[in-house]
């Protein structure tokens, strides 16, 4: 008796760890703290990769540049693409995913609260540990789709030139070798075995995580939230986690092969011993592809959240942008080879493919033009993430038109590998996934803090955004056209290449501007602004907005009943309720 | 909050400005026979230009209404004081079905080009005359013209850099690679093909007009990816003949006494360990470039820099500063190099090479 109460008397004089500032979020297993947590580190590595955007474009300005030495430039861009892809984009949206998903549907936390944080806390050393490389012995540097026989290294060759006292006998045993079918050994460093290491526990994550979404959306719904009545944010994040749950299998393929060539001496990626560097880019690109859309569907989600908000209307075609998602989810895993058109395949595969991402195209154009009818006879509020929700349209068309040209073949022929692409990824990744993700920070902020971003600071960093992001990569559709192809470190003067990439690199300084701009507005919005935010302050139609902001651990007091696709807006407007005027 | 007039027509100005200097930097669009896609001087390119145009109109065309259609919408239904509510309007199935069907006609016209282009492009109007086999190393081109009576070819040729073909001729070139992928583009005369280890792959091209045009490698195959160009000369068919017949002599014999002590310098100083050069030295498998004829190209070091004295010189002595990580050793007894030539050394050797026509 006396010892119990001993304890706990020193149970409440000395916080347990887990409850201190730092260890409750170390040891959350609440989906919104979770969720904030993935933000927080995706827009970190945001700003890392935009560091690492600027010396890219640094070295770039001029003709001749020697900023960066041709190997630290290979290792940048590489990280840029994969600090982007699956340190920026891919945990910032299962963070908009993780804090979004069990508030629109009325749940309590996600079916999986601890595999939630496990997921976490592997992207937080998966990341580190593709960081970390640039300590232990060199970042990647193959590009964020380490083609083999780039990033391969047999075991043989190494062995072959070691030992050999001169360049000379180096030289001839590696040619001797090459002549007796050992050559090979393109990545001796360690590089690339830091990517496979960092991808695939990125990889596991990102499988949890799916699998957690999935099952939390089929099972735990408010009473009455049918799939039907689903935010469309939550179906394009549900289709999302199906596409990473069959997609990623094939890159932890791909890269476990890679492994074993470079370390047990197979030779699946090796031609000489009738292994196929081909298998490397059919393997990658049947995850790729669908990658590219699990980047880019949670964005149409958050767009379709936005724009009828603040158009104060019901989304234009629900059924239709909702099962256009599920068109774009099942056609993604049709259209791979359309990365790979200059690799020589027959003529009538190519003609599957080309048929296939033209397909592709059709589902997307139907979703743009929805987004726009949803504006159509509205009552529209320009708030910062309006504007990043119009501008993500105007600008996704460009990068969705830019994108139905790369599948014209023949034409590919020529822009494939050149800066094109580049733009073409540009307009989707970032004028898509970048500007979504600020419209959805500024909208979902008093959700997540109670507070609001400053909109002055945020409408100026809008307008930024579109400036800069239109001079950084327009010029890039000219430059590959003249002939400029992508991954070069540097490019000779006069062949009209001068003035457009300067150009291009004076777009990134001004969105470099424009995040010095976002990250003032956050740090005066945390520091000096009061959470006093109400539940609704956005007069929006979802359930996140039913509760307070922030939230109360348990999401609700009482779960709430749904009858219709617009809960809220019922709650607002009982005489026009969505459920009287129509049974969905 | 809503921004001042003047604020809003600044930003008016600002953005017209940016398109200005957009338009005017596309307006030089580089020299005469260069790597431009958008002036072809082969049939291949020239097809391929085509549908460039066509994607372009249909695009724009989708761009501007689009647009048009989202701005008018932004300014029409913006919310002032006294506008009208929102319609609540859920959608209209007739509507959607309209613009499902819309964009997929254009698309499937699209896309009726992209295929009839692409199996018109698949194999050339006539067959080859020429063939030449390229040959992708880390970073410059090889090219072998294998015996070709017909052309000329007796014995087969091996250079670098540069590949010389006859106008109107139709050219079938093999692609290939020991070592990683390259990609074999010249934009001017066709679109690229890639270069894979273990893959037979090939490609046809044309040339209309004579001409030298830019190669490049187009795919990304490690630190030097951006220093692996070379010159496509398209020769009138008595120059192309011309360069046949010297490219199947053996190196010339050195007639002065630099260029003399210059082979001396080349034997004793390790470049055959790399290098050959017909009739001089022993044939032996070749890391770097064969040098019979070397003094006739217009392009070293896997075509960053021209051939020049000058430029031979300091390629040689310092060819890691050039070219970092290229299999090229230094000469100039910096770490890492493989010699310290004197000056009378590299100005004898440079004689030498540069005599080798």
């Amino acid at each position: 008796m006396a010892v119990g109460t001993v304890a706990t008397r020193g149970r409440a004089a000395r916080k347990r760890w887990s409850q201190t500032a730092l260890g409750s979020w170390i040891t959350t297993t609440d989906h919104k703290k979770i969720g904030i947590l993935y933000i927080y580190t995706g827009v970190i590595y945001f700003f890392l990769g935009g560091i690492e955007a600027s010396l890219i474009r640094l070295q770039l300005a001029v003709p001749n540049n020697t900023v960066l030495r041709p190997d630290v430039y290979d290792q940048v861009f590489t990280m840029h693409g994969t600090t982007m892809i699956f340190l920026f984009v891919m945990p910032t949206m299962a963070g908009f995913g993780n804090f979004l998903v069990p508030l629109m549907i009325g749940a309590r936390d996600m079916a999986f609260p601890r595999l939630n944080a496990l997921g976490y806390w592997l992207v937080f050393f998966g990341g580190l540990s593709l960081y970390a490389s640039f300590i232990f012995g060199g970042a990647p540097n193959a590009g964020w789709f380490s083609y083999a026989p780039l990033t391969n290294c047999t075991p043989a060759a190494l062995s072959a030139g070691l030992g050999s006292a001169t360049f000379q006998q180096q030289a001839q045993a590696a040619a001797t070798a090459a002549l007796n079918g050992q050559s090979g050994c393109f990545a001796p460093g360690a590089n690339t075995d830091w990517w496979i290491i960092g991808i695939n526990l990125l990889g596991i994550a990102s499988i949890l995580g799916s699998l957690n979404f999935i099952v939390t959306i089929l099972r735990l719904r408010a009473p009455g939230m049918t799939i039907n009545r689903m935010p469309l944010f939550a179906w394009m994040t549900m289709i999302t986690s199906f596409l990473l749950v069959f997609a990623l299998p094939s890159l932890t393929v791909a890269s476990m092969l890679l492994l074993f060539d470079r370390h047990l001496g197979t030779h699946f990626y090796q031609a000489t011993a009738g292994g196929d560097p081909l298998l490397w880019q059919h393997l990658f690109w049947s995850f790729g592809h669908p990658e590219v859309y699990v980047l880019i569907l949670p964005a149409f989600g958050m767009i379709s959240e936005i724009l009828p908000v603040f158009s104060g209307k019901p989304i234009f075609g629900y059924t239709f942008v909702a099962w256009s998602g599920v068109a774009i989810g099942f056609l993604s895993f049709t259209v791979w080879a359309h990365h790979m058109f200059a690799v020589g395949l027959p003529t009538v595969a190519q003609a599957f493919f080309a048929t296939s991402t033209t397909m592709i195209a059709i589902p997307t154009a139907v979703k743009i033009f929805n987004w726009v009818a949803t504006t159509w006879h509205g009552k529209l509020r320009f708030d910062t993430p309006m504007l990043f929700g119009v501008g993500f349209v105007a600008m996704f068309l460009i990068g969705g038109l830019n994108g139905a040209a790369l599948g014209v073949v023949p034409f590919d022929y020529q822009i494939t590998d050149t800066y094109f692409v580049v733009a073409h990824i540009h307009y989707v990744l970032f004028a898509g996934a970048a500007m979504a993700i600020f419209g959805g920070l500024f909208y979902w902020f008093p959700k997540m803090s109670g507070r609001r971003l400053g909109e002055t600071l945020g409408k100026i960093q809008f307008w930024l955004m579109l400036i800069g992001l239109n001079l950084a990569f327009f010029p890039m559709h000219i430059l590959g056209l003249l002939g400029m192809p992508r991954r070069q470190y540097t490019y000779p003067p006069n062949l009209g290449w001068d003035n457009l990439n300067l150009l291009a690199s004076i777009g990134v300084a001004v969105l470099f501007v424009a995040m010095l701009i976002f990250i003032i507005n956050f740090a005066k919005t945390i520091l000096f602004t009061p959470a006093n935010q109400p539940n609704d302050p956005w007069d929006a139609f979802t359930l996140e907005w039913a509760t307070s902001s922030p939230p109360p651990t348990e999401n609700f007091k009482t779960i709430p009943v749904v009858r219709s696709r617009r809960p809220l807006w019922d709650i607002k407007h009982p005489d026009k309720a969505d459920w009287r005027i129509a049974a969905h | 909050m809503r921004f001042h007039p003047k604020t809003r027509r600044w930003a008016g100005v600002a953005l017209l400005a940016l398109i200005g200097a957009v338009v005017l930097s596309a307006c030089d669009l580089g020299p005469e026979n260069g790597a431009n896609t958008m002036r072809p001087a082969g049939p291949v390119a020239a097809k391929e230009n085509e549908l460039f145009a066509i994607i372009m109109i249909v695009s724009t065309i989708v761009f501007v209404v689009v647009t048009a259609w989202l701005l008018i919408s932004i300014f029409r239904f913006r919310a002032r004081p006294g506008s009208p509510e929102a319609r609540q309007i859920a959608g209209d199935n007739r509507i959607e079905i309209g613009w499902t069907i819309v964009p997929s006609i254009i698309l499937f016209v699209v896309l009726f080009f992209t295929v009839s282009y692409m199996f018109a492009l698949a194999s050339p109007p006539t067959p080859p005359t020429l063939n030449v086999t390229a040959i992708g190393h880390q970073w410059w081109w090889e090219f072998h013209y294998p015996v070709q009576t017909a052309q000329g070819i007796t014995t087969q040729i091996v250079t670098a850099d540069e590949m010389h073909i006859p106008v109107g001729a139709v050219v079938h070139i093999s692609l290939v690679s020991d070592n990683v992928i390259h990609s074999f583009w010249v934009p001017e005369l066709g679109g690229k093909t890639d270069v894979i280890p273990g893959h037979d792959n090939a490609l046809w091209l044309k040339a209309d007009r004579t001409g030298i045009f830019r190669g490049e490698c187009a795919e990304y195959c490690g630190n030097q990816h951006a220093h692996m160009d070379y010159t496509v000369h398209a020769d009138s068919d008595a120059d192309f003949r011309a360069w046949v017949a010297n490219m199947q002599t053996q190196a010339v014999a050195p007639a002065t006494d630099a260029a003399t002590a210059g082979q001396k310098v080349f034997l004793s100083s390790g470049c055959v360990a790399c290098h050959n050069i017909d009739g001089v030295t022993k044939p032996h498998p070749a890391i770097g470039p064969n040098l019979t004829h070397f003094g006739s190209r217009s392009l070293i070091a896997g075509g960053v820099l021209s051939n020049t004295p000058d430029n031979l010189t300091r390629w040689i002595l310092h060819a890691q500063d050039v070219k970092p990580d290229s299999d090229m050793p230094s000469f100039d007894g910096s770490p890492g190099s493989q010699g310290n030539l004197t000056q009378e050394q590299i100005n004898n050797l440079v004689t030498y090479l540069e005599s080798l026509q």
